[in-house]
């Protein structure tokens, strides 16, 4: 099953990229003839890719995340996690999120998770070590999980969202980012800079040694 | 089918979420347990993004409120591996069903 799972990833993460790279030129053209004199701009003709784009992504992160519940090895997991975020920060450039998907690769695929592998070779006398579940307690978690999904899924597909629309405001800019964090989100801004002091220091003085 | 909206993006990041609670509840490696929080706020983080984009109103407070998610996720992240690396030494293994060493 795990091996199949395997296959279906590395089939989609080239095409994930192919699609990437030849929609990128598509959404370059669209902002061209946009209104964004007005700052508004109606939602990209491109439908069909961005469609094959949003799948692609989905199809990569709903795969690895599949891998990652049944995969018993801690090592694989945190390979097929690297899936998972990359293709979220796809999904968030789908979304004109362009700084949360750059800053998603950088501290997502490139420090947290090689916190984790480090965090898996530093705690285990074998990175190949397996540490055995239950199969009442595999089935019994997934009932719960599965019940849970229906009922969050029945939610959101039911859901009406009166603000929901396809206009795209030209947004998500440096400048809007940085005005924001110095205004409205200053307290925050402030509070999550001395949030990593500390963590940085308590961090250090749990993991020192004697 | 080809027109991507608010709910495709909402299902793709409940699904994910669940997926991240069943391998919280699943795994007992320590360092698994935190690979399945990541992927709960990666979920969580979806649904931000995702409102913020098709909210109309030109603000990017969803993008902002997201980066302070990702921002906590990574300092928790580091605070959890080394609370991995002192429970590893002092009981020689991260299985976290033996750090019941507190119970009566």
């Amino acid at each position: 099953m795990t091996l199949r799972l395997k296959k279906i990833l590395l089939l989609m993460t080239p095409l994930a990229i192919a699609m990437f790279i030849a929609a990128a030129p598509v959404h370059a053209a669209d902002t061209d003839l946009s209104l964004s004199d007005q700052g508004i701009q109606t939602s990209a003709d491109g439908g069909l890719l961005e469609a094959l784009m949003f799948y692609a992504c989905a199809g990569v992160i709903l795969a690895s995340g599949l891998a990652i519940c049944l995969s018993k090895n801690i090592v694989r997991m945190a390979v097929y996690l690297f899936g998972t975020l990359a293709a979220v920060a796809l999904m968030y450039f789908l979304l004109l999120a362009n700084f949360i998907g750059v800053i998603q690769l950088i501290v997502y695929a490139g420090g947290t998770l090689i916190l984790l592998i480090f965090g898996v070779m530093l705690t285990s006398k074998s990175p190949w070590a397996k540490f055995e579940v239950k199969r009442s307690e595999l089935i019994a978690a997934g009932v719960v999980c599965a019940l849970f999904a229906g009922m969050l899924l029945f939610v959101v597909v039911n859901a009406e969202w009166p603000l929901e629309t396809d206009a795209v405001v030209v947004g998500s800019s440096m400048t809007q980012f940085g005005t924001g964090l110095l205004t409205n989100y200053l307290v925050p801004f402030e509070a999550i800079s001395v949030l990593l002091l500390v963590v940085m220091i308590g961090a250090a003085y749990m993991a020192r040694q004697e | 089918m080809f027109e991507i909206g608010l709910t495709h993006y909402l299902v793709v990041a409940t699904l994910l979420f669940v997926m991240g609670i069943f391998v919280m509840i699943t795994k007992r490696n320590a360092i698994g347990i935190l690979i399945g929080v990541e992927m709960v706020l990666n979920g969580a983080n979806i649904n931000l993004v995702a409102f913020n984009r098709y909210n109309g109103m030109g603000n990017i407070d969803g993008q902002i409120v997201s980066l302070f998610v990702i921002v906590l996720a990574a300092a928790e992240a580091a605070l959890a591996v080394a609370i991995c690396m002192n429970f590893y030494k002092n009981l020689n293994t991260v299985d976290v069903d033996h750090g019941d060493t507190l119970a009566g």
